[in-house]
């Protein structure tokens, strides 16, 4: 039996309600975007409920503490195929066990989460190093990224706290969104950018003019701060991976 | 102007750059004044160097000018080198203009001693205190304390930085007269003394009163230079030991020496920095303060220092294997900690995931367990049965087998293996 929901976190719990509803026996939970209609296989479509999303939620909450909320919700973002039948397991999982089940990391779906929520909040980390604003003309500093995960909701926060004097925005070019803080508050935003605009870099003259002196000066420590005599490109690309230098300034050439 | 700036950041970073603390954690400050920044209490290294170091804080001296002569310092006053001053208001700008792109996560600032030790001092306070109170930057402040500087001015510095720190330079008071004869451990102890009882008196103050300043919120950290004197690894392990103990300080760092001059009194130039051993203090370092491991347990005068082909946890258990095997399923957390093999967050896992039934192979493995590794010091469910027990050379002999390369070319002292 496959149960096949719209993609959303809501649609996700609102599964799981059907479930515990219809107590069908062995279920797998398919995205409809990946979902292949098999002759001989039963399938049930699930009709996204705000409420029943909403009890489920309430209920999990009361099972598992904040830092497995956090998971949990980490590899939703993860948007991996998999991720989210391993979520539904988990659900179901902990519904029908004692308080505590979620420190069994001999359980399959457990393991399988606290990987993704591990590989979800590293690309978080990265994107709050890694992301460079480039100051414009009309003073807001812009950034665009195309992370792994969907990690927008998870570093909004960070940003709004830490630069809450200045206006910025972060684009994720990959999901077609980006976040705009306007001095009070952080908006959801999209951009319709024109055929041919170079969406990596900002056009020079839409930058604010001291824009280019600090990226260079800022280029120029990198090269100051690097000690030639103990060379270790191996650890630098650990570090760094490569498909995160088109972000970064000082790796521009 | 843009090339004067330019030339300026390209001598005081390129000085600055020996010093190799790039910490930016145990920052608290919040952004509550709505300014710029808010420290994170774990710190984010922006980007790494090609040497694979973290950087995380923009890196200058506010002068390499200096009336001392430090041998092993690249701004010594003999050395023929370019010599450069920024003023105040140019270093607040670089630091606000980095921080405001996310660059950095802040500003580390140290300086030549120009003048003495009280001119310098209160050139560095000129900045911090700028940056505080008048741009409302809430980010990450390292201010090196200068020593010889007033108590007023080290007190008052404290306000405004997160950590401040002091190097002692070389692990015992004769490396460092060999090499700075105008020097000595006493005028770093001093100060850190000092800082260390206004932290305290600070901490004690804030149970007592709701709103009392910060002071150096992050702690006071110090570094040792290695291998530019004759110590041994357990000279520079205990010295590093009393220090966390004396003067509870955050981090100690080890810098391998890397040449800069050919007096004879040193390695000369073109001597490789010695990295290999650089990582296995840090190791050491990490077993002393986060896996119960006490200094003695690993160096002692039957083993002044540390072995190259191997890291000081497996050689401990090598030496010891009297409490080996350890049985995952029963041993208490502090025990399975010291398992080669098995790191804090593997350690945790088990004790954790035990509770559910015995664990198996396949579980140590998901959890995270090096297992390879881990399997000559472990019982576990379904460990299979061992006809012999074999010597703790022989282990050493099969692990080293296993990872050839991996060991033996581990350089670097941001990876930590286990
Ligand atoms: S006092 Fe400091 S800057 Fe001056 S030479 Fe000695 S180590 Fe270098």
């Amino acid at each position: 039996m496959t149960y096949i929901f719209d993609g959303t976190f809501q649609g996700l719990l609102t599964a799981v309600f059907e479930w515990f509803e219809r107590k069908p026996g062995k279920v797998m939970l398919k995205s409809i975007s990946i979902f292949q209609p098999e002759a001989f296989a039963e399938s049930f479509t699930v009709t996204t409920n705000a409420k029943k999303a909403d009890r489920v939620w309430v209920g999990l909450q009361k099972k598992i503490k904040k830092d497995w909320q956090r998971k949990y919700y980490c590899s939703y973002l993860s948007e991996i195929p998999e991720a989210y039948n391993h979520l539904f397991q988990f659900t179901i999982y902990i519904f029908q066990n004692q308080m505590g089940a979620e420190s069994n990391y001999g359980n399959p779906h457990v393991i399988a989460l606290a990987k993704y929520a591990k590989s979800v909040e590293r690309e978080k980390h990265r994107m709050e190093a890694f992301i460079r604003f480039q100051k414009t003309g009309d003073g807001i500093f812009y950034a665009n990224i195309d992370p792994d995960f969907n990690v927008l909701p998870l570093i909004s926060n960070h940003f709004k706290n830490r630069y809450a004097d200045q206006q910025w925005v972060i684009y994720d070019l990959k999901r077609k969104y980006g976040l705009h803080y306007n001095l009070a508050s952080v908006e959801e935003i999209t951009i319709s950018f024109s055929n041919g605009a170079n969406k990596h870099n900002l056009a020079p003259v839409l930058m604010d003019e001291g824009e280019a002196l600090y990226a260079t000066l800022w280029k120029d420590y990198f090269k100051s701060a690097n000690i030639v005599a103990r060379k270790n490109t191996k650890l630098h690309l650990q570090h760094v991976p490569k498909r995160y230098w088109k972000y970064l300034t000082e790796k521009a050439i | 102007m843009f090339d004067r700036i330019r030339e300026k950041l390209n001598i005081l970073a390129d000085a600055a750059k020996y010093d190799v603390s790039c910490s930016s954690s145990g920052g608290t400050r919040k952004n509550t004044n709505k300014g710029l920044g808010d420290s994170h209490a774990s710190g984010i290294c922006h980007t790494y160097t090609e040497d694979g170091r973290c950087v995380s804080l923009l890196k200058i001296l506010l002068t390499n000018h200096c009336i001392y002569d430090c041998l092993f310092c690249v701004s010594r006053k003999s050395n023929d080198v370019k010599r450069a001053a920024f003023t105040v208001d140019e270093v607040v700008e670089l630091t606000m203009n980095f921080y405001r792109r996310n660059y950095i996560e802040g500003l580390f600032l140290s300086s030549g001693i120009f003048k003495n030790a009280d001119f310098t001092m209160e050139r560095l306070l000129l900045v911090v205190k700028k940056l505080r109170l008048e741009q409302n930057y809430n980010g990450y402040i390292h201010l090196k304390t200068i020593p010889g500087a007033s108590e007023e001015l080290i007190k008052e510095a404290g306000l405004y930085a997160d950590r401040m720190s002091i190097n002692l330079e070389m692990p015992t008071e004769a490396g460092l007269k060999l090499l700075a004869p105008e020097k000595n451990h006493e005028e770093v102890i001093k100060p850190l003394a000092f800082v260390q009882q206004q932290i305290s008196q600070f901490t004690a103050d804030k149970k007592l009163i709701k709103h009392v300043p910060k002071f150096v919120p992050a702690g006071q950290s110090t570094q040792m230079v290695i291998g530019a004197t004759p110590e041994s690894d357990k000279d520079i392990m205990y010295t590093a030991n009393a220090f966390y103990k004396n003067f509870s300080l955050k981090r100690v760092y080890y810098s391998g020496y890397v040449p800069i001059s050919n007096d004879t009194r040193m390695p000369i130039l073109g001597t490789q920095p010695p990295l290999l051993r650089e990582n296995r203090l840090y190791q050491t370092d990490w077993l002393m303060r986060f896996y119960g491991f006490k200094v003695q347990e690993i160096l002692n005068d039957a083993n002044p220092n540390l072995d190259v082909d191997i890291d000081p946890k497996l050689s401990w258990a090598i030496r010891n294997m009297q409490h080996f095997p350890v049985d995952i399923n029963k041993a208490d957390y502090k025990m399975i900690l010291r398992i080669p093999g098995i790191g804090v967050m593997s350690a945790q896992k088990i004790v954790q995931a035990r509770k559910f039934g015995k664990l198996r192979i396949d579980q140590l493995k998901k959890i995270g367990v090096a297992y390879n590794r881990a399997k000559h010091f472990i019982v576990c469910m379904d460990s299979p049965y061992q006809l012999k027990d074999y010597q703790g050379t022989q282990i050493k002999a099969f692990i080293l087998a296993e990872s050839q390369s991996k060991y033996l070319k581990t350089d670097s002292n941001q990876m930590i293996l286990f």
